[in-house]
Order: structure tokens, then C-alpha cells, then sequence
């Protein structure tokens, strides 16, 4: 058996929020995402991805302030990602206290800038991310900008392209099931899986621990999800006031249970129920908490 | 004010998340890029991401190659972290690592990959793993693993390990597919830990508490070679 499966929270970051949408759009505030973070950090989970969703769309960047606190006190791994374009961009970031950050747009528009992030940074600290879609064929095409943008580039080859540059994860989202409960694209993750030498975050879909175990199965190296963890730790206890100038905050004003749509789809579920789940399938996961014969 | 802890700064990776995780147990740190930091230190992590022959090089354009090996026999404690445990060792890797410090004998390889069955493992190594005893008799108490449970996981992110000459130096082992590596050694002063303590979540900062705090300001130096020097 390999090292043990990643279990992965991804934070979507808006301005100071929280937030998630359903196929990377239609975002909804959810709460602040440091009280998110601490909580998937007391529970075991294994690393922590902050993405600025609206960063690639304004080009700028405003996650400084919530890495450092991360960084400051919560020491797990922690990838960062949204609309950055240039070193700078991911000097800022690491000094900030992020070990590892996630490009996008920028690579597919010059894949020469994995090479030279890589170079200067190492690969261990570069993941691509690759957000892709179902394409009317039978495969998938690599999109840009939250989902919105089709590079014209196949999501299989760009994922190898990616690697051979340098990257040294990828971070897999299927656009098509971002935010639906409905399972990971299995497919996607079984044909990048296998063509690609380094490890793969799968991303977009999880509503249950099972469809972790059909992820990892498909080769998937480690598991995020949001709506799912989130949903679970959202709480009534919010001052609505406080994000009344964010507009999409229906979902913090409806039902607690799960907005409309999705109840009955994502079974909200803490990190500690997933690892459980896993390691009843048979497929390693980190232990936690994990004995500590001395008080910190 | 905790113990003072010196960090080597020497361009190659995150040396942040290090500091961040001895100031968090009350530690003082200082950052060091010259031979005068390195001989200050009471207490010196030397950490590092990235390729072995270029960290060896940025530690000798900064003229502090001799200045660890003047540090590490005098007996003070001396961390090496990641790629930083790796530069402890005399050999580098085959594809163009070159020579380490030599501080214990040893060479550096590539990890295979593969598991029990031959097949293709994902490298670099990244993600938690378990380190277990090497030996029966072993004990932690009083190491840098002292509170540390049998197989509790820690993250890991590298392509190559460690090989000591001296088993005796193995205090700790990891599995990756069929292979299994030093993830922790020691020998006297000397703490060398291939996964990241300061991103190991409470167990890992265990480790940082138990090197900043209970390690033995003069160890013994006997383990150190006395050709150690001859590196540089």
C-alpha cells in the first residue's frame, strides 16, 4: 500500500468569506473561513486548499491576510490558488505561509510559467489545476477562469504537459459536477490518473464518503471536497449582519439542512466519518487524533 | 521566552512554516545565512526543499559549509529537516548530487516507487505516513520522537532518502510501497527527520517541542566522525 489517502477541505474564498456555488458559479456565502479551517483542522483533516474564486476574473489577489492566519496556527499543508499570474504572485503567497500554490489560467496561457515556477520554487510547491468538462465526445476539455473559459486544450494531455513542466500535483475539478453532491467524475480521474507520473487531488462532486472510496479506487492520490464538509460545520450562530453586503447570502438566511436543491444529495459529514468510511473499504487514511502521550 | 532556535536561511524552500512552528511553542527564533549565525546558535535546524546538489552549492556561496561542520562537532543539537536531513549524509544522489556535508556517513538515493508488486508508485512521496520503530529494543524516550506513538503519521514530501552506513543511527522507519527508509536518525547531536514536523499537525510540533526543549544542549560528540570536516 502507498502512503495513506489525503482528505482535502476546499476552502473557496471570496473577499473575507466563505463561500460555494454549484459548477464553480452561483456562490453563496456560507460564513469567515477561518472558522472553518480551525474546525477540518481539529477534526484530522490532511491538508487545506484555499482558492480565491473571483481573483482570476478581477486579476487580483487578496488572500494574503487569511493565509498568514492559517499559517500562523493551523500546521497542516496549505495550497493556495486563484488568479495568480506571476512569481510575485507566488512569492507573496509562500512568504505568507502557503507551502504549495495551485495556478490555472496563467499556466494554460503560458505553460512556460509552470517550468519557471517549478524552477524557482521546486515542484513540490506547484500544483496545476486543472478544472474540466465533459466535452460532447467522449472527453474532456480543460476550462479557465472558475470554470467559465474553454482553453481548446484536452484535459489529459494538458495534465501531462503539465507534469512533464514541472508540476508536481495536480488538482483535478470537474466543472460538471462542482457543487452537485453527485459523486466525482470517476472517468476523468481514472484517465488523468493513469497518464500522469504525480499525484492527483480529485475535486468537484463528493456528497458522501462513498463517493471518496470510487475516487480513490479510480487512482485518485488524495480527496477534496467542500459542500460536504461545509454544510456540516455551518452554523445558525452567524451575524447575518456582518455579510449583508456580500448579496448572495439566501443560503445563511434559509434552511440550515441544506439549500433546497441539494438536501437529500450531500449528506453533510465530518472528516473523522469519511476516514472511518475508507479505512472499512480497505484503503489507508492518516489516523487521528492520534495518541499523544503528551499534552501540547 | 522558550529556548532561542537558529534557522539556516539559505534560500532553498519555506523556511516560514519552521519559524512559525517554534514561535508557536514560545521559542525565540533567529534566522542565519552566514558562518557568524551558524557559530551563535545554540540550537540549529538546517531545513530545505529542492534539488541536493543546488542546496549544497548556496551553502557553500555562503561560505557556511565549514561553519556547520564546526557547529554540529561542537556538540550542540542540530536538526536537519527534509532535504536538510539529506545534506547530512557524506554522498548525494546519483543524478548530480554530489558531495554532502558528511556529518554522517552515509549516501542519499532515489526513492524506487513501486509497490509489493512491482507496479509504478506516484513519486515524489507526498502525503502522511507512519513511522515505526527500526528494531525491537529501540525506545524514543528521550529523542525527538519521545511521546510519540508507534505508526503515527506524519507528511511527507521528497524523491529521495537517506541511506546511513550505521543502522545504529535509524531511530524511526517509513513504508513507501515496497520500500522502507530512515524517516527519523540521530547519532549524538545529530537529528536529522525526512517528513515535515512543522506541517505534521500537534504530533509534528511534538517534535519541533522535543528538539527545541529536551535535547541536550552538549551531546555526546563521539558520534560525530572526525573526518567530518573533510567534506567541505
Amino acid at each position: 500500500m502507498p502512503g495513506n489517502l489525503r482528505i482535502i477541505p476546499k476552502l473557496e474564498i471570496k473577499g473575507p468569506n466563505l463561500v460555494k456555488g454549484v459548477h464553480l458559479e452561483g456562490l453563496r456565502v456560507l460564513g469567515k473561513p477561518w472558522d472553518f479551517a480551525c474546525r477540518y483542522y481539529e477534526e484530522g483533516a490532511d491538508e487545506l486548499i484555499y482558492m480565491d474564486v473571483v481573483a482570476s476574473l478581477y486579476g487580483r489577489n487578496s488572500l494574503a491576510d487569511i493565509v498568514a492566519r492559517t499559517a500562523n496556527d493551523l500546521f497542516i499543508p496549505l495550497t493556495v490558488g486563484g488568479g495568480l499570474r506571476t512569481l510575485d504572485d507566488i512569492r507573496t503567497l509562500l512568504r505568507a505561509g502557503a507551502d504549495k500554490v495551485a495556478i490555472n489560467t496563467a499556466a494554460i496561457k503560458n505553460p512556460g510559467f509552470i517550468r519557471e515556477a517549478a524552477r524557482t520554487f521546486g515542484s513540490q510547491c506547484i500544483v496545476v489545476s486543472i478544472e474540466a468538462k465533459r466535452t460532447p465526445g467522449s472527453g474532456y476539455e480543460a476550462y479557465t477562469d472558475s470554470g467559465r473559459e474553454p482553453s481548446g486544450r484536452d484535459a489529459v494531455e494538458w495534465a501531462v504537459e503539465a507534469a512533464s513542466l514541472g508540476a508536481g500535483e495536480i488538482l483535478l475539478t470537474s466543472v460538471d459536477m462542482d457543487g452537485t453532491g453527485l459523486g466525482y467524475d470517476v472517468e476523468l480521474i481514472k484517465r488523468i490518473s493513469a497518464a500522469v507520473p504525480v499525484p492527483v487531488i480529485a475535486s468537484g462532486g463528493c456528497g458522501n464518503p462513498e463517493h471518496m472510496c470510487e475516487a480513490a479506487k479510480a487512482g485518485a492520490d488524495a480527496l477534496s471536497a467542500a459542500s460536504v464538509f461545509h454544510y456540516r460545520s455551518f452554523r445558525r450562530e452567524v451575524d447575518i449582519g456582518e455579510f449583508s453586503a456580500e448579496g448572495n447570502i439566501e443560503f445563511m438566511l434559509g434552511n440550515t439542512g441544506g439549500h433546497g436543491f441539494l438536501r437529500g444529495r450531500i449528506s453533510p459529514c465530518g472528516i473523522g466519518e469519511f476516514k472511518e468510511r475508507l479505512c472499512a473499504a480497505g484503503m489507508k487514511t492518516r489516523m487521528f487524533p492520534q495518541p499523544v502521550s503528551m499534552a501540547l | 521566552m522558550g529556548p532561542r532556535v537558529t534557522i539556516l536561511d539559505y534560500g532553498m524552500g519555506n523556511i516560514f512554516s519552521i519559524e512559525r512552528a517554534m514561535r508557536k511553542l514560545g521559542c525565540e527564533t533567529v534566522l542565519a545565512d552566514s558562518p557568524e549565525g551558524i557559530a551563535g546558535a545554540e540550537r540549529l535546524i538546517l531545513p530545505g526543499v529542492g534539488a541536493f546538489g543546488k542546496a549544497m552549492e548556496e551553502l557553500e556561496r555562503r561560505d557556511c559549509v565549514r561553519a556547520i561542520l564546526d557547529y554540529a562537532a561542537s556538540g550542540k543539537p542540530l536538526l536537519g529537516i527534509c532535504l536538510g536531513m539529506q545534506l547530512l549524509m557524506r554522498e548525494g544522489s546519483e543524478f548530480g548530487g554530489g558531495r554532502g556535508l558528511g556529518i554522517v556517513e552515509g549516501r542519499v538515493v532515489a526513492l524506487k516507487g513501486e509497490d509489493m508488486d512491482g507496479r509504478r508508485l506516484k513519486v515524489p512521496h507526498i502525503g502522511w505516513n507512519g513511522v515505526c520503530e527500526n528494531g525491537k529494543e529501540a525506545s524514543w524516550k528521550g529523542t525527538i520522537l519521545d511521546g510519540v506513538g508507534w505508526d503515527s503519521s506524519f507528511y511527507f514530501v521528497h524523491s529521495f532518502v537517506c541511506v546511513p552506513s550505521d543502522q545504529g543511527a535509524v531511530l524511526a522507519e517509513t513504508s513507501y510501497g515496497s520500500e522502507r527508509f530512515p524517516s527519523v536518525i540521530q547519532a549524538g547531536n545529530i537529528h536529522g527527520c525526512q517528513f515535515h514536523p512543522e506541517k505534521s499537525g500537534p504530533l509534528g510540533l511534538a517534535v519541533c517541542r522535543n528538539f527545541a526543549f529536551n535535547t541536550p544542549e552538549k551531546g555526546c560528540g563521539d558520534a560525530i566522525r572526525k573526518d567530518a570536516g573533510q567534506a567541505a
